[in-house]
């Protein structure tokens, strides 16, 4: 199979057209039937990506089963995956059967919501799979319109304000690195992500309405790119639409949004940020490392005060993201594979912790954290399944979560000692917050009236569960699955990296 | 020799003699009661005309001693406006029927406007200029005020008179300044004048006040301010016409005047161009975001749009005219879209312009509320929706060219424009229980929604190829 890649990348753009075209009505039976399309669906591209991963040959560093056709004005319509956007397919169709399962309960216009599903995982699969800057840049910003319809229309009480403060906050940010990337089009001559790699933008300072720009267009080019990756990760201080797009957001819009959107920012640094603009990551690296740190401390005393289940998880997500800038940022192999660990790890655990919060609230519509209390003596299979993901985000040893925060604080150790000591305090606070959390929800006497008839998760929800589990236990305690799958890309991508950067900073230097 | 010529003006022709013939067969038979049959054949004589024109031969001829042009950009310009204009006919049909508006006059002014503006896009000369224009403008003043017992529409009629008698007094000075100084009216002459990249202080004054005339007729800032009030005073069907054809033909008509007369002095021009670009675009942007009447709405995301199109202008290249034929093509197939469905909101029999009688018009009609979001989405620009590639061409032009910095200016703009598209959507699907809209349709207004939405949708795959028409009619303005 040739066009493997667009096969998986529009089989869920098919389902939807079908659902759109042909089901018509909104009975129950009607509602089954999309909800069944939508799953068969989603794992049928699960089961595609399977063969992607097997023919995956993790000793080729460059990008394998590339696909390509020419598209307008000199674009590409070209399709590929190496070590690195490979894992980030593989999360995202795992994730969606996932996704489309936790959404079972949904009742009103459930054939549009699984639409606005299946379009945005084929949109999701896009940005992981695009070779070229503007097919990249298309599906980076369409996916923001099924975001923003599922937001808006099966969302919360302020689910209007959260609406559009996520479409235009991401909107301005990736405006920026449109520009940027006609920039480079204009520059380069080409749009052809490859080549683009190997393309050295200048680097000389140039100053710039009295300020002299270190590093020079490839500064100013990075700054345009961090604008969108650092809102859509998002980092502080630009991390405030989160919290009310994750509040406001139905259950499996928020797992979708914080297991596979968030990382398109993290991988956006390593496929554009690292490797084209090289010098200019040189010059804002320790910039982006602090801000990620303050970002860990901060966001983890934010976390704290919530007294909003999914504001907390939302908050504790912008803590564990900048883990992964700050391990990107450290630009060495332990930072970076940890990074990318990280975000995968980070894909499951939140992923699995918005769907707890979702079982309660589809319970008794509330997120309230004082709503709650003694969960333990009604729901035990519940408890159980809460501790396990609040431990693994907490970071504990024998949970993926772990991995990812060791890796990504060697990593951060060998760049900056002091970076390493701030971040590594975001672990204590991280278990503070989510275990507090715990404490107050699942553990106590059930005093609470409304509480007393609540009931333990059916076996539809402990099969959501299930491959959750699976997945943070496996890289867990196997972490080298991942690592040998991203090691040679990542060690490729180092390496380039530092050979660019030396030349670069004796021109900063004669400047 | 004088039938080579005639030949070359054989469209405007034919449509001149058939809105004459039309207005005298209407009067003789019955009057109102033939108007749906002269607005079909209308219609279909326009449709023809872009076909005839369409199939024509290649290459660029010159008639009446270079008053007139037919080249591969007049020829582009032409069939998009043709088409336009038909499709405007036909989407307007039902809704001025219902208002009781539909006389037989209507149409044939539009078809006289409409030989205004073939003349613009062929003008070679500054009078075939002033008088194509105001061809085209005379018949518009005419019908933006067919509403005779509104206030409102005949206050549009007389304020879009007023000012467009200002604007032509502008441009008159200036096209008698550069006859002064240029000492021809022909534009290769003009061109003439102003060779080694520098033109002389009174031909700069020339250029600068019909510059200034034209950017009255596209709706530019600063000389924008008919637009909102025209657009909300005239009847839905010809504001629909407002925001299309006559656009086009203006800014057709302002890039042959920048490169075909004064393509020497683009240093000298570029400026002016891309000022009233970026203040274009971010008047267009903020002004729209209070407004709650659509028709409003739709002038500043109109002026917002011209702005875009002229930063393609502003570029000064080849590409910079692609980018702006892309564009125009795009925001015209976009506005007819959106247009259809705008000029078939009432309630109770009375057209309503108030966005916030959309609530909850998802639930009514989902699939005409789909159109519209796919149209919203579009003229917002977010991909995959073709609005997107307009911006992206006109961007990578202007960037080209050197205006990184406009470039921003412009996307920073299109983010706070991209409010109040959202904001219609936001009403359709998000909305609180309103007292709702009704949106009866004639089936041409239905079709033309669903192809408008389904050109924007689909055509991300190669824009149905009018990137490489675009590009040889580029290529024949500027060289």
């Amino acid at each position: 199979m040739d066009n493997l890649l667009s096969i998986i990348t529009f089989l869920p753009l098919l389902a939807a057209a079908i659902l759109a075209l042909f089901l018509r009505g909104d009975d129950p039976a009607a509602q089954r039937n999309a909800k069944w399309l939508a799953l068969a669906a989603t794992s049928a591209t699960f089961l595609f990506s399977l063969i992607v991963l097997a023919q995956f040959d993790p000793a080729d560093t460059g990008f394998q089963m590339v696909e390509e056709a020419n598209w307008l004005m000199g674009l590409k319509y070209k399709l590929g995956v190496d070590g690195i956007s490979v894992l980030f397919v593989m999360l995202t169709t795992f994730l969606m059967p996932v996704t489309i399962a936790a959404c079972w309960g949904v009742k009103t216009r459930v054939k549009e919501y699984m639409i606005a599903f299946l379009i945005l995982e084929t949109l999701m699969l896009g940005v992981f799979m695009a070779l070229d800057l503007v097919l990249f840049y298309l599906f980076f910003e369409a996916g923001l319109i099924p975001m923003f319809l599922i937001i808006g229309i099966w969302g919360g009480k302020d689910r209007i304000y959260a609406a559009f403060k996520f479409f235009l906050y991401t909107f301005l940010g990736s405006v920026l690195m449109l520009v940027a990337m006609i920039f480079m089009f204009t520059q380069a001559g080409t749009t052809d992500i490859p080549t683009l790699m190997n393309h050295q933008f200048g680097s000389d300072t140039f100053s710039l309405l009295g300020i002299q720009v270190v590093g020079g267009a490839q500064t100013l080019l990075f700054l345009a790119f961090f604008a969108s990756f650092a809102v859509k990760m998002p980092m502080w201080p630009v991390h405030t639409w989160l919290p009310d797009a994750h509040v406001q957001a139905p259950t499996a819009g928020s797992v979708v949004l914080a297991a596979i959107l968030l990382k398109m920012g993290g991988y956006g640094f390593l496929r554009f940020s690292l490797p084209m603009f090289p010098i200019g990551a040189d010059v804002m690296a320790s910039f982006v490392l602090w801000i990620s740190v303050i970002a860990i401390v901060y966001t983890s005393l934010v976390a704290l005060v919530q007294e909003d289940m999914k504001k907390l998880i939302a908050y504790s997500s912008v803590a564990h993201m900048g883990y992964v800038t700050a391990g990107i940022f450290s630009l060495n192999q332990q930072g970076v594979d940890g990074a990318i660990f990280q975000m995968l790890s980070h894909g499951f655990i939140s992923g699995a912790l918005f769907l707890c919060v979702g079982v309660i609230y589809d319970r008794m519509h509330t997120r309230e954290i004082s709503a709650y209390g003694g969960l333990v003596n009604r729901m035990p299979a519940y408890a159980l399944i809460f501790m396990f993901f609040t431990m693994a985000n907490v970071g504990l040893p024998g949970t993926s979560g772990f991995v990812g925060e060791f890796l990504t604080l060697v990593g951060m150790f060998q760049a900056n000692t002091w970076i390493a000591l701030v971040a590594s305090t975001g672990v204590i606070l991280s278990a503070g917050y989510a275990l507090w959390l715990y404490r107050r929800v699942v553990f106590g006497d059930l005093i609470k009236e409304s509480l007393k008839s609540i009931t333990d998760m059916t076996a539809r929800e402990k099969a959501i569960f299930a491959p959750l589990v699976f997945m943070t236990l496996l890289l867990g305690v196997y972490p080298s699955l991942v690592t040998d799958l991203i090691g040679p890309s990542v060690e490729a991508l180092l390496h380039n990296y530092h050979a660019a950067v030396p030349a670069g900073e004796l021109a900063v230097a004669t400047h | 020799m004088i039938s080579a010529d005639i030949q070359l003006v054989l469209p405007e022709l034919f449509l001149a003699l058939f809105a004459m013939i039309a207005l005298l067969g209407a009067v003789y038979t019955g009057k109102d009661s033939v108007a749906p049959l002269v607005t079909w054949l209308t219609a279909g004589v326009m449709a023809g005309l872009a076909i005839m024109i369409g199939v024509g031969g290649p290459g660029a001829h010159t008639a009446f001693n270079g008053m007139f042009i037919d080249d591969a950009f007049a020829r582009f310009a032409k069939i998009a406006i043709l088409l336009a204009a038909a499709v405007v006919l036909l989407i307007g049909q039902g809704a001025l029927e219902r208002r009781g508006l539909l006389r037989f006059e209507y149409p044939i002014l539009i078809a006289l406007s409409t030989v205004g503006m073939m003349m613009m896009v062929s003008a070679g000369d500054l009078m075939t200029l002033y008088m194509g224009l105001e061809l085209q403008s005379l018949a518009l003043y005419v019908v933006a005020s067919m509403n005779r017992d509104s206030v409102k529409s005949t206050e549009a009629g007389l304020k879009y008179f007023v000012l467009g008698a200002l604007s032509s007094g502008l441009l008159l000075y200036g096209a008698s300044l550069t006859y002064g100084y240029a000492g021809t009216t022909l534009f290769s002459g003009i061109l003439g004048a102003a060779n080694d990249g520098h033109i002389g202080l009174g031909l700069l004054f020339g250029l600068t006040f019909v510059t200034a005339g034209l950017a009255f007729k596209v709706s530019a800032v600063p000389f924008h301010m008919w637009t909102p009030d025209v657009y909300e005073g005239a009847p839905t069907p010809v504001t629909a016409f407002f925001a299309t054809a006559p656009k086009l033909a203006a800014m057709a008509l302002l890039a042959r005047v920048l490169h075909d007369a004064f393509g020497n002095a683009v240093g000298d021009w570029q400026q002016i161009v891309a000022l009233m670009a970026v203040l274009s675009m971010f008047l267009g942007a903020i002004a729209a975001i209070g407004q709650r009447n659509i028709k409003r709405l739709m002038a500043y995301s109109s002026i917002a749009h011209m702005g875009f199109a002229l930063l393609g202008l502003a570029a000064g290249t080849v590409l910079g005219v692609q980018a702006m034929l892309v564009y125009m093509a795009i925001y015209l197939t976009m506005n007819i879209g959106a247009f259809a469905f705008i000029l078939s909101m009432e309630r109770d029999g009375k057209p309503i312009t108030d966005i916030g009688a959309l609530n909850q018009y998802a639930k009514v009609e989902p699939l005409k509320a789909a159109a519209m979001l796919v149209l919203m989405f579009s003229l917002a620009g977010v991909p995959p929706m073709v609005g997107f590639f307009g911006k992206f061409y006109v961007l990578n032009a202007a960037i080209q060219a050197g205006m990184t910095w406009v470039a921003v200016a412009g996307v920073i703009a299109s983010v706070i424009g991209a409010f109040y598209y959202l904001r219609i959507v936001y009403f359709m699907y998000f909305g609180e229980e309103g007292e709702g809209v009704e949106t009866p349709m004639s089936p041409a207004a239905w079709g033309f929604l669903m192809v408008s939405a389904g050109a924007m949708l689909f055509g991300v795959v190669n824009l149905f190829g009018i990137e490489g028409v675009a590009a040889a009619a580029a290529q024949a303005l500027v060289n």
